[in-house]
């Protein structure tokens, strides 16, 4: 029944459902196929083997991110010296060119992480479905786009049917009452809401983020809470559009122009929840009580209010919470009760597709204060997501701030958000990091993650140590 | 995708539970780009005493001659039995790359891991439930020389006198009766992708770059 009031996810899903199979599957159209080096080479290999096309040429779009070196890069191919990286860069451009998908390659100045290049690009809009060989996708659902993670098999499924097989997951609505207090980003938001649901309340679900303080949120501020919910288990994040989501589309490169830009509008703005639409779950958090938020364990869902203490295990009373509680204080090296404000760090990150766009650079540069970066502190890295986030940096003298501060200034690309590519944390180091998943190992063989927002990972670097950003405001730092 | 509808072979015993991917195919093999070449690194941690790198031919390495697999008895095995919750771990569908490639078409166990068993039939390798005790009936046989037939239309693995019947979902015993991975099957509804993409296109041209 077409009156029967829908979620946003179920309008979108509606829109693209091809057709159910008699074993309860859907076919659901894909809109866009973002490529990257690791996991689209077996895929298109698999096509050529079969020789088969790809089904819409014109619905991909590449980039290298995972394998990229950040430092000279004006070297290009030749700057990369892991053989095996560099067969997976050189790959994806022979595919690409092969295939006549349009990349945006190594020398690119729109190169970038392919979550923030698409967006950028306007590539990413409205109503759309994306998927790429990543789980990260789901950054895309702050345009109101279904944007999925998927294997393998699958972008190679895709690129030769346009097609997904997929069951319709439930709806899941995360509201945020309230307004952020100063200090306080989306990040923290994202980091408040998993160390509340837990990283498998969502599984099976696809998110909506609700409510009053999601609607003061920037798109980069969206995107970064949409990137993060894979780590909530849930299979894609969204936010429904409004003006801030239309003003961030006009202009951009790939956006409609002209009249197909208003037709494209009318439809864009019905993408909302119906006012009755009904949700699986729910849960309601205030945004004014969220704290910045430091994660200390080897678990996303392992945080802490900046304000607050290290958990201890003794006094848990689930017993499978309190062992793995205790080993990941263990791999942390991290005391319970231990002040959060009291953990050194000698190592700092900022950048990956949750926190590399140029907002994130802007709010950690207004840290910096005419402050250096601690003696205490090895390396602290600033790495933008896309060649335009370091351009745009730069015209702005944000690169310069952090320079003379003593921050390293990168090209765009993953970076030392996995140890792919040679940034990599050392054994035993702890590290602030803008990314999305402090996994054992995740940022180099023992290292220790510790996932914060742009300006507190700035300020770390500044400190040696967490600090409470809401205090330095007022000058108590 | 090759079709899956009877297969008779020399059966291999795996005796252990629990085998995770990352046994089946260790994490340095990963970096290929390829989708081919894993069958060399199957169980790589137990068919060498040494540790491998990409690109090292089983010449050139050190082989464990008392790993089942490197028995001379089970050489040319295209049936594999194993234990409990086969495939558990990562989703790397190189795994199923790797067993494929080595000649295994059949995984017969008391149970799998989900994501695994799924891969398999992406890539015409057939994963069959049968109750733990016939599998221990096969354990005990398999050292003299078991073969078997696997009927896949029937449902039924035979070993010489006896037939064992096992369940499959209907939808997945078609794709591999018919030999169609999931990409075919998806192209046999062509039309319906086509006609969908025109009104796609008309309600919403800017999704359209060509
Ligand atoms: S920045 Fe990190 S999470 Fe994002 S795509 Fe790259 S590796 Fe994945």
């Amino acid at each position: 029944m077409s009156s029967e009031p829908k979620t946003l996810y179920d309008k979108i899903w509606a829109a693209h459902e091809v057709g159910r199979r008699a074993d309860g599957n859907s076919l659901l159209y894909i809109d866009l196929q973002l490529l990257h080096e690791v996991t689209s080479p077996q895929a298109f290999e698999g096509l050529q083997l079969a020789d088969r096309p790809l089904w819409r040429v014109d619905a991909n779009l590449a980039t290298p991110d995972h394998n990229v070196p950040t430092s000279g890069r004006e070297l290009g191919f030749a700057g990369i010296t892991d053989e095996v990286a560099l067969e997976q860069v050189v790959t994806l451009d022979k595919n690409c060119k092969a295939f006549g998908v349009q990349q945006f390659e190594i020398l690119d100045p729109r190169q970038g992480i392919v979550h923030v290049v698409g967006p950028e690009q306007g590539a990413t809009m409205p109503g759309m479905t994306v998927v790429c060989g990543d789980s990260h996708t789901s950054t895309h659902g702050a345009f109101a786009a279904l944007a999925q993670g998927i294997g393998t098999s699958e972008v190679e499924h895709v690129m030769a049917t346009q097609c997904l097989v997929q069951n319709k997951a439930k709806n899941f609505a995360v509201n945020v009452t309230g307004a952020l207090t100063d200090g306080v980003t989306a990040k923290d938001l994202v980091l408040a809401i998993i160390g509340r649901l837990g990283t498998a309340e969502a599984t099976g679900h696809t998110i909506e983020y609700r409510g009053e303080a999601i609607r003061q949120l920037s798109m980069e501020g969206r995107m970064t809470l949409c990137n993060m919910s894979i780590e909530a288990g849930a299979r894609a994040g969204l936010v429904a559009v409004d003006d801030t989501t239309i003003s961030y589309l006009h202009g951009r490169p790939f956006a409609p122009k002209g009249e197909q830009w208003n037709q494209a509008e009318d439809y864009w703005r019905t993408l909302v929840s119906d006012e009755e639409a009904v949700f699986d779950a729910s849960i309601t958090i205030d945004a004014s009580a969220v704290a910045p938020q430091v994660s200390w364990g080897t678990s996303p869902e392992m945080v802490a209010g900046i304000d607050e203490q290290v958990p201890d295990p003794a006094e848990m009373s689930d017993a499978v919470q309190a062992e793995s509680t205790g080993l990941a204080l263990k791999y942390m090296d991290l005391s319970a009760h231990q002040k959060i404000t009291d953990i050194a760090i000698s190592r700092v990150f900022i950048g990956s597709c949750t926190n590399a766009r140029i907002e994130d650079l802007r709010s950690a540069a207004a840290q910096i204060r005419g402050g250096k970066v601690s003696p205490n502190v090895t390396e602290a890295l600033v790495v933008p997501g896309s060649g335009l986030v370091k351009a745009q940096a730069e015209a702005e003298g944000l690169a310069e701030q952090f320079t003379q501060a003593g921050f390293q200034w990168r090209s765009a690309g993953c970076s030392m958000c996995l140890g792919m590519n040679p940034d990599q944390l050392g054994e035993g180091e702890h590290c602030a990091s803008t990314s999305n998943r402090n996994f054992e190992g995740r940022q180099g063989y023992g290292g220790r993650t510790h996932l914060v927002s742009p300006a507190m990972a700035a300020a770390a670097a500044i400190h040696g140590r967490f600090v409470d950003i809401r205090d330095d405001q007022q000058g108590e730092g | 995708m090759d079709a899956f509808t009877q297969l008779n072979g020399l059966v291999a015993p795996l005796d252990r539970a629990n085998v995770d991917t990352d046994q089946i195919i260790p994490k340095q093999y990963l970096k290929s780009i390829k989708r081919t070449g894993f069958g060399d690194y199957l169980f790589d941690a137990w068919r060498f005493l040494d540790q491998g790198t990409i690109g090292m031919t089983p010449n050139e390495r050190q082989l464990n001659r008392e790993f089942a697999l490197n028995l001379p008895k089970y050489q040319g095995a295209s049936i594999l039995i194993a234990r409990d919750n086969f495939g558990c771990g990562s989703s790397r569908e190189h795994a199923v790359w790797a067993l494929k490639e080595f000649g295994f078409r059949a995984v017969l166990a008391p149970s799998f891991a989900d994501i695994f068993f799924g891969n398999c039939f992406k890539n015409g390798v057939l994963p069959i439930i049968l109750p733990a005790d016939v599998l221990d009936g096969f354990f005990e046989r398999a050292a003299s020389g078991l073969q078997l037939s696997i009927d896949l239309q029937a449902q039924t693995v035979t070993d010489g006198e006896q037939a064992h019947g096992f369940e499959i979902d209907s939808a997945l015993k078609e794709k591999m009766l018919k030999g169609m991975d999931d990409i075919d099957l998806t192209l046999a509804e062509a039309q319906l992708i086509r006609d969908f993409e025109v009104g796609h296109r008309q309600r919403q041209p800017w999704l359209f770059r060509d």
